[in-house]
């Protein structure tokens, strides 16, 4: 199973894909909307976890392009922000939710649990 | 003092222009103008009514008076004329009756002054004089047959004028007398004699004190010179000058004029010349006498006047009163609404303050949150330093330190993130501990202990999360402001009904006065001013419960400590939540 990170914080991104490596899971990871756009193009992803807020592509524009392109792909989102807008915003789209900073155990298990995979 | 503490109303003690509350208005210059305007309005014209009312009382007194005094005077004149008129008269019916001849026969003549004195009274002697002033016959006790009169005024102006009255005089025996002459025709001798008589003034006397006059009034007779002929009471002897100023000229009609004594009381004076004899006929009443009646008049009319200005001044009193109280009590509603939304937006503005920190905090503390975890995760997956305890401790202290930060910025966002927000399922355990993370380092550095009172199984219910974490912080900042270090507060919920809980904070602080009980949830109202209280705390929490649907209670002990009471609808509150 691959996931995919997006975030525009490239020092958080490239740690937590290589801390979900030591956990068995393969993680990419991607700064904008359209690097992770033109890698999902190559590669086929079980689950994305996109930040809320970046630069140009926002999280939910990007979760709506890649759900037209690839329709079986599941979505967890990032905040740093929690405000009232983007918490109804990811529950309307029947998304996940995480507030910054995570646990990444918390990461982990919801991963699994969208992917539909025990989360042992 | 204690009767107006009772009765002060509600705006009396406010002090404008000072504090939050300050007013529109200063309610108590507000009261004293309309007070002080609406008694003149309403006594200025009571008051020159009333005077007008007593000056024409008092003119129409005085003209009464001055009526009367003249009728009593013109009176008193007629009877003096009528008098001495009768006694001329008398003599000349005399001379006419029986002749001279009959007369100058002294028996007969004696006879005569007998017949007089018993029919008339008053006459002294009798006497007749010849045209040459020669006195041919006399009846009296004394000797004046004989005595020559022919140089004398009075029998020039007898003569002259056929009648002659004398002024009063003491006669031999220091008796008053005055002397009446008439002349006559004597057709058997073809001769004019004059009769003239000598009369005590005793009747004379009598008919003027016989005079009804009310209220020490004096009437006698004084000559053109102003010498009393007749006893006065008061106003100077027998013969002596009177001791009343301005003798008016003489005149045909009664007059009547206020004047002086030399005392200078004031007197009431009609006088009255008689005609055809030296008098003048003078009624002295004092006017203050007089003017009596005024005086109950007066009273009678200071009593109403007071009365009516009592009355209308409580009135003015209490309408004012009323009014301004009612302009406060707007005022203060006014105050409140204000406050409250200053404060509603104050709490917005701070929310999204935090928010802000919060989200600018979140990504960087996301990324030390990462380098640590990666940090670990290293040490742990590569078995390089998974042994070097100091490393790792290290290591999972920053990772929890990170945490700790977390959860402050995440309950940051919650409580921004509930401003505005509606309603929401609670929990209400979660609910107090979320509230109880912000206040238990206070709480445990003053070493007060926090006694949490709240079953698990208290059911989950519909409530607005903002207001209720606000209510709930509200109530443990005032108990610990109320409380000593080492004190105990204690909290407790309860469902009570299906659709209603209750839940209580109770502390062993100082208390709150009975006096100060009702006063607690009025805002600015506030024991702490001195220290920056705003005395908003509990009015703010007040009406939050209220917006909630709810109620609130307080009870009390000095010295004893304070227990607060909400209890709380728990399936929403459509029509309250309706601003």
């Amino acid at each position: 199973m691959k996931i995919l990170l997006v975030d525009d914080e490239v020092e958080l991104v490239s740690a937590m894909a290589e801390r979900l490596g030591y956990r068995g899971l393969d993680a990419d990871w991607a700064e904008n909307g359209e690097d992770a756009l033109k890698m999902a193009g190559e590669t086929d992803y079980a689950v994305a976890v996109l930040d809320m807020k970046m630069p140009r592509m926002g999280g939910l524009e990007l979760q709506e392009k890649l759900v037209a392109r690839h329709p079986g792909m599941r979505f967890i989102f990032l905040s740093g922000h929690g405000s009232e807008a983007d918490f109804k915003a990811g529950r309307a789209a029947g998304c996940n939710y995480l507030i910054k900073p995570i646990q990444l155990e918390d990461l982990v298990d919801m991963i699994r649990e969208v992917a539909g995979e025990d989360a042992q | 003092m204690k009767l107006f503490e009772k009765i002060k109303p509600q705006f009396w003690e406010t002090d404008p222009g000072t504090g939050p509350a300050k007013s529109l208005f200063d309610y108590r210059r507000i009261w004293r103008k309309a007070v002080v305007v609406l008694a003149l309005v309403a006594l200025v014209p009571l008051c020159v009514l009333a005077s007008i009312d007593y000056s024409v009382t008092r003119h129409s007194l005085e003209f009464e008076n001055l009526l009367r005094t003249s009728r009593t005077t013109s009176n008193a004149r007629r009877t003096v004329a009528y008098f001495l008129e009768e006694r001329t008269k008398a003599l000349q019916f005399l001379a006419e009756h029986q002749g001279i001849a009959n007369l100058m026969n002294p028996a007969n003549f004696a006879h005569v002054l007998q017949s007089l004195k018993s029919s008339f009274g008053g006459f002294v002697d009798i006497g007749i004089i010849d045209s040459r002033g020669r006195q041919v016959a006399y009846n009296g006790p004394h000797d004046l047959l004989g005595l020559d009169y022919s140089r004398q005024e009075w029998f020039e102006n007898t003569m002259t004028q056929g009648t002659y009255i004398s002024k009063v005089f003491l006669g031999f025996r220091d008796e008053p007398h005055l002397v009446v002459a008439r002349k006559v025709y004597d057709a058997k001798t073809d001769e004019v004699f004059i009769l003239r008589a000598t009369l005590d003034t005793g009747q004379f006397n009598d008919m003027l004190t016989s005079l009804d006059l009310p209220g020490g009034g004096d009437a006698f007779l004084v000559d053109r010179d102003g010498i009393i002929q007749t006893p006065s009471k008061s106003h100077g002897d027998l013969l002596h000058e009177v001791n009343l100023l301005n003798i008016p000229e003489y005149s045909e009609k009664t007059s009547v004029r206020q004047t002086k004594d030399m005392d200078g009381t004031e007197y009431t004076v009609g006088y009255a010349y008689v005609r055809g004899t030296p008098f003048i006929v003078m009624v002295v009443k004092e006017t203050a006498e007089l003017m009596k009646p005024l005086q109950a008049i007066r009273m009678e009319l200071l009593w109403m006047l007071t009365l009516c200005i009592a009355a209308i001044l409580v009135v003015i009193v209490w309408v004012a009163t009323y009014m301004v109280d009612k302009i406060y009590i707007a005022d203060q509603t006014r105050a409140r609404t204000l406050h409250r939304m200053e404060h509603t937006n104050r709490m917005a503005s701070i929310g999204r303050l935090a928010a802000g920190v919060a989200h600018e905090i979140n990504n960087p503390l996301a990324i030390i949150n990462e380098k640590a975890g990666l940090i670990s995760d290293l040490f742990t997956y590569r078995k390089e330093y998974v042994h070097d305890e100091r490393l790792m401790a290290n290591i999972r202290s920053i990772i929890d330190s990170v945490a700790r930060c977390g959860r402050i910025t995440k309950r940051l966002l919650s409580f921004a993130r509930h401003i505005d927000v509606e309603m929401a399922s609670i929990v209400f355990k979660d609910l107090a501990d979320e509230v109880m993370d912000f206040l238990r380092k206070e709480a445990e550095y003053r070493s007060i202990s926090i006694t949490l009172d709240i079953p698990d199984d208290l059911p989950e219910f519909v409530s607005d999360r903002g207001k209720l974490q606000q209510i709930f912080l509200n109530l443990i900042n005032n108990a610990f402001q109320a409380m000593n270090d080492g004190g105990d507060l204690y909290i407790a919920a309860r469902a009570i009904t299906e659709d209603r809980m209750v839940f209580t904070v109770e502390d062993d602080g100082c208390g709150i006065p009975e006096g100060d009980i009702k006063r607690i949830f009025d805002p600015f109202f506030s024991t702490k001013k001195k220290v920056g209280g705003t005395g908003l705390g509990l009015s703010i929490t007040y009406g939050l419960v209220q917006e909630l649907g709810g109620n609130m209670a307080v009870e009390s002990e000095v010295g004893k400590g304070t227990i607060f009471t909400i209890t709380l609808p728990t399936k929403g509150f459509e029509k309250a939540d309706k601003k």
